[in-house]
């Protein structure tokens, strides 16, 4: 039992770091139509800036608010600068549904190079003041630690902060209208192009919190978010890419199972298990848990 | 004169939609654009609220250009367009879709007020506000539609065929409502029909267009009484 509960707790940190990723990754698809690719891109190199406001401020606390508010502008000018002029110019051609996808790899490969050359291909420590042992019950460690629960704290307000600017702000309003019907948006006063900017920089901001609160358990390098990106991709569509609900369910559920996978199965099985869930959910369910049952009337 | 086309063009690819149109709109004015399916008078609306490009010609609005500006901009000078098809947004709440129309809007007083008198016209939107838009009736729907772009506080209003797919009765309904607005509001109206009859009952004038050019305008009295245009246009 004390072993079924631990995992659970193991499922949940991994989960929560999942479900930021995989909110980047629907606020992107929501906004935008786009699957983005660059979202471990994005994570990484505000993940270094927090890494860099941290050495000098000696300060971990204080360097989160500089990694997100990297990750929001990163995301923006990736948008801005690139996306945006893509998507006016591929438009009506063949290659404008592929072509911003594509795009999105050529940045998280452009990140990464950019990232090692920089800070080179080393292992660096981003570290938290938050202990990464796990916390005592009794006599026994639990493998839940300080930071665990920050990374679970973490993105339950995130979750919390964006669930309320989308119900109740106008901004959400604006958020949700150009998503759904860009053109009545439009109509209606919106500045979708504006708009769509401003949920790439929420997008980058999750993804910001998630490589943040995730590095000090592991290593900081060009490439320590990749593996998350298949984890938030995989959440994102079990969770039906739309729905905010949906992409923390999705990760929270793909944390967990992979928890119990690794204690009851082996080490060696997770990362195939998160496509072998991918493709059972695509099968089944290509919709997702929380997406609508057949596609949007136009 | 408050809206100006003149020698109005606009191309679809190799088409040409808008052909050399010309026609002027006073204040309070409402006007109806009659013509079959492929006229130009969806092509007409979209370029004039800034959907479609314009490749020449010029058109006005209380004396500043409209061309190439933003459909967004232009709903900030009083242009305000209901486009095509009961065009409400599906998976908001009614109330969303009403408060979508004053998003732009600094003044939130004169939007609950201007909310205040579309639930009066509409008192069957009052009823279904927390409702998605999806699960309101065709009518009901265009009635969202208008009551959205109302919340902006148009001065020029562009509708889109309001009667598409509507039942008789419920299109009555529509129409006057419209009536009753711009007799309220000193609203400018520029209604696109094919419903020749009800767009005329209540029009001021009509202009009917055919393969983009202008055939024939005048008031709506004219129209309804002359029997050419009666059997070649309005369809009776």
């Amino acid at each position: 039992m004390q072993i079924f509960f631990n995992t659970i707790l193991v499922g949940l940190s991994s989960g929560a770091i999942y479900a930021l990723m995989s909110l980047a990754i629907v606020l992107v698809w929501r906004s935008t139509r786009v699957v983005n690719f660059a979202a471990a891109g994005q994570a990484i190199l505000s993940t270094y800036i927090g890494y860099e406001a941290m050495t000098r401020m000696h300060n971990y606390w204080l360097s989160l608010p500089v990694a997100i508010l990297a990750g929001a502008l990163i995301s923006a000018l990736v948008e801005a600068i690139i996306m945006r002029p893509l998507a006016k110019r591929t438009k009506g051609t063949p290659v404008e549904s592929i072509a911003p996808v594509i795009a999105t790899l050529g940045v998280l490969g452009g990140i990464r190079s950019l990232a090692g050359l920089i800070w080179g291909n080393t292992f660096l420590q981003y570290t938290s003041p938050l202990s990464s042992k796990g916390y005592m019950i009794g006599h026994t460690t639990i493998p839940f630690s300080p930071q665990n629960a920050a990374i679970v704290v973490g993105a339950a307000v995130v979750l919390l902060l964006f669930a309320a600017l989308f119900k109740f702000t106008r901004l959400g309003l604006a958020l949700r209208a150009a998503s759904f019907q860009p053109e009545i948006s439009r109509l209606s006063g919106v500045r979708v192009d504006r708009v769509r900017t401003i949920g790439w920089a929420f997008a980058g901001a999750a993804g910001a919190v998630a490589g943040a609160l995730v590095t000090p358990t592991t290593y900081l390098s060009p490439n320590s978010l990749d593996l998350l990106l298949v984890s938030g991709f995989v959440a994102a569509v079990i969770g039906g890419l739309e729905s905010l609900i949906g992409a923390v369910v999705g990760g929270v559920v793909l944390g967990v199972g992979f928890a119990f996978i690794l204690q009851y199965i082996g080490t060696s099985v997770t990362f195939s298990a998160a496509f072998i869930i991918l493709i059972i959910v695509l099968l089944i369910r290509p919709q997702g848990i929380f997406g609508k049952g057949s596609s949007r009337e136009a | 004169m408050t809206l100006i086309i003149e020698k109005l063009h606009v191309q679809h690819g190799a088409i040409t939609a808008i052909d050399d149109l010309s026609f002027t709109i006073n204040q309070g004015e409402l006007v109806t654009i009659i013509g079959s399916n492929g006229a130009g008078k969806t092509t007409l609306l979209r370029a004039l609220s800034g959907l479609l490009p314009v490749a020449g010609g010029r058109a006005e609005w209380k004396d500043k250009s409209i061309l190439g500006e933003r459909p967004e901009d232009l709903v900030r000078r009083g242009i305000v367009h209901v486009s095509e098809g009961k065009a409400v947004i599906p998976e908001l709440s009614v109330a969303e879709n009403l408060e979508l129309g004053g998003i732009w809007r600094k003044d939130k007083r004169d939007i609950a007020a201007a909310t205040a008198e579309v639930l009066e016209l509409f008192p069957r939107l009052g009823e279904r506000m927390k409702q998605g838009a999806d699960t309101l009736s065709g009518g009901e729907r265009q009635m969202l539609a208008i009551g959205r772009a109302m919340i902006a506080r148009p001065e020029l209003l562009l509708l889109d065929e309001p009667s598409l797919g509507l039942a008789p009765l419920i299109i009555d309904q529509i129409f006057a409502a419209v009536d009753a607005l711009r007799h309220r509001l000193g609203l400018t109206v520029v209604l696109v029909e094919q419903n020749a009859m009800s767009a005329l009952s209540i029009a001021d004038r009509g202009i009917i267009i055919n393969l983009g050019q202008l055939v024939i305008s005048g008031t709506s009295a004219d129209l309804l009484n002359d029997p050419a245009l009666r059997s070649a246009y309005l369809g009776y």
